[in-house]
């Protein structure tokens, strides 16, 4: 087995008496789709928040490479590679959309603070994010401001502007929620380009279990901040822990014997 | 050429460049077009206040930090350059000097502000930074050995710009050039210059950032921008703009107080200067400043005409007598920000637009 790219070890928060996220430790590979299911309140995305670092941990440990970040600002981990979207959008309201994706490609470049350089002359960064719009078929609304989209235009931005980070891990957080029907597969598209591309490591909130089973190569599960199951999607989505978490009933164990 | 010099972010409206170039116009010709010490005065003061108003609008407008320590870096620049002169003797290399100091003090206690405090939430910051503007103001009139205290210090600047000197023998365009022009068009340069590098600098790619840290600090931070960093930087930066200003105005009065540099009047007239030009736009800082200095110095004698010429209405004269500008000066500034939210310029862009 390769090494995990990610990895955490007894991750933990607690927010006073609550303990949101419990000692979880796995580890996510290149190339793995990695999607993490469990009911509202479960702790999917306080986990998420963990690793990209907008929490804190109150104990535990977090890898990248097998270097320990668990005490970095977010801004350090974003510049080793962790690239995250938000479930509720997190845009620059009042600048275009073209901008939003323009200030993640140059996040990359070493001229991002640069004082004497002016962001015009920068063709190649204008261009990268027009890519990045082309993909999630957002680059007739580049010169609208990001306040003024639709909530489905919103989370296409939010994606279009992870991919533009060009991170090695990325986190999808319900990429697809609040989106019509018809929206829905570009964004899955792209997630399922991005895994056949080998080298990411990706995680993924969702709750839609058909796209889970779809696109993921591993599911694990989080019960009260918990990991609870682990492991390849047919079987933990035939599992107890899921039904569970799902359905709210332990399936019947009397039933199989009849 | 002149894309080039605007750092390739024109004015968006075409209004909007008309209004910009009449005004550039008019405070380069000024001695010329406009003769007399009350106008010349004028002229100076919008050159100075164009750049305080643009340093606060790096800070307010683009990137998003409310502070009111404004004017101390404008009075660092002041009594900088003014007790440098005042005590060391009228020469360029004592103003040069002067003006060096007072861009190391005042950048040192921005960064100094802005490590220990850009941390904390936007209103705790405000309460600092309100803080430590009146401590300075109290030191300034406190310690009237070395500034002069309640009065200031009036000192002589360089010979070149001291009023009686002439530099050319006959008048040109029928008007004495003196070192008071002098003075005036290294005022008029010097603003000129330092607007086009703040310009520069808020499209830089460091600009930018500012924006986006404006707009949404945690997505900037997780995008990899350390917002720390950006905010301390362009804190400083926004400082050693007002310390210029400061110095300019020092230069141009011959005089360094607390009440002409430090006071919160002067804190307060710069705040509603940004919003009536139009916050996070540069260009509103020349619009602001120059709609605001010129009310300031004409709205009384324009009343005082308006008032006349309505003599034997009802109410009309009394409410339009010069001694109520304020009122109408206040009256103005609520219907523009009534009517234009989002100041001139903006106001201007957006109809270009659309």
């Amino acid at each position: 087995m390769s090494v995990p790219v990610l990895e955490t070890r007894d991750l933990t928060i607690r927010f006073g008496g609550h303990v949101a996220v419990n000692a979880v430790s796995t580890g996510f590979r290149a190339g793995e789709l990695t999607a993490i299911v469990g009911p509202n309140g479960a702790g999917k995305t306080t986990y998420f928040n963990l690793i990209s670092g907008q929490l804190p941990a109150t104990s535990g440990q977090i890898f990248l490479d097998g270097e320990e970040i668990t005490a970095l600002p977010p801004s350090a981990r974003a510049q080793k590679g962790i690239g995250r979207a938000f479930q509720i959008t997190s845009l620059f309201p009042n600048l275009t959309v073209h901008e939003n994706v323009r200030l993640a490609v140059q996040a990359r470049s070493r001229h991002a603070a640069s004082l004497t350089r002016l962001w015009s002359s920068h063709r190649e960064w204008i261009e990268r994010a027009e890519r990045a719009l082309e993909e999630v078929n957002l680059h007739n609304q580049r010169d609208t401001l990001a306040a003024a989209l639709p909530h489905g235009d919103k989370r296409k931005l939010e994606v279009a502007i992870m991919m533009a980070l060009e991170p090695r891990v990325f986190m999808f957080d319900e990429p697809t929620a609040g989106m019509s029907v018809d929206e829905v597969p570009v964004i899955l598209d792209l997630i399922a380009k991005l895994k056949a591309r080998g080298d990411k490591t990706i995680l993924l909130v969702e709750h839609k279990m058909d796209v889970v089973r779809s696109l993921a190569d591993r599911i694990i599960v989080l019960l009260n901040g918990t990991l609870s199951a682990d492991g390849d999607p047919a079987e933990v989505t035939a599992s107890a822990a899921v039904q569970e978490a799902y359905l709210g009933v332990a399936p019947k164990r009397g039933a199989a014997h009849g | 050429m002149i894309g080039k010099l605007l750092s390739y972010d024109p004015p968006k409206s075409r209004v909007l460049g008309v209004v910009l170039a009449i005004i550039v116009l008019g405070l380069a010709l000024a001695p010329f077009l406009f003769p007399g010490a009350a106008a010349i005065n004028t002229a100076a003061k919008i050159c100075i206040f164009i750049v305080l108003v643009a340093s606060y609008d790096i800070l307010i407008g683009y990137t998003g930090i409310v502070s009111f320590a404004q004017t101390m870096f404008f009075g660092i620049g002041g009594y900088g350059v003014g007790l440098s002169l005042y005590f060391l003797g009228p020469t360029w290399p004592v103003l040069a000097l002067g003006i060096v100091i007072a861009l190391i003090l005042g950048v040192a206690l921005a960064f100094v502000i802005g490590l220990v405090s850009l941390r904390v939430k936007a209103i705790f910051f405000a309460m600092i930074t309100l803080a430590v503007a009146s401590a300075f103001l109290i030191l300034a009139t406190q310690l009237s050995e070395l500034t002069g205290g309640e009065d200031g210090r009036t000192f002589r600047v360089p010979e070149l710009l001291r009023p009686g000197t002439k530099l050319l023998e006959a008048p040109l365009f029928g008007l004495e050039i003196t070192g008071r022009i002098a003075a005036y068009y290294l005022v008029f340069l010097a603003a000129l210059a330092l607007f086009l590098v703040a310009l520069r600098l808020v499209n830089s790619c460091f600009g930018r950032v500012l924006q986006a840290i404006r707009e949404n600090e945690s997505r900037a931070e997780a995008l990899g921008y350390r917002v720390v960093y950006y905010r301390t930087l362009a804190s400083c930066l926004s400082a050693a703009l007002a310390v210029c200003a400061g110095v300019l105005s020092a230069i141009w009065l011959r005089y360094t107080g607390p009440e002409t540099t430090l006071s919160f009047a002067i804190m307060l007239d710069v705040l509603l200067m940004v919003v009536i030009g139009g916050m996070g736009t540069l260009y509103g800082a020349v619009i602001g400043a120059s709609l605001f200095i010129l009310a300031q110095n004409y709205l009384q004698k324009l009343m005082g005409v308006a008032s006349a010429a309505t003599e034997g209405f009802p109410l009309l004269p009394r409410l339009l007598h010069p001694d109520r500008w304020l009122l109408l000066l206040g009256v103005l500034f609520v219907l523009s920000v009534y009517f234009f939210p989002t100041g001139i310029v903006g106001r201007l862009t957006q109809r270009a637009r659309k």
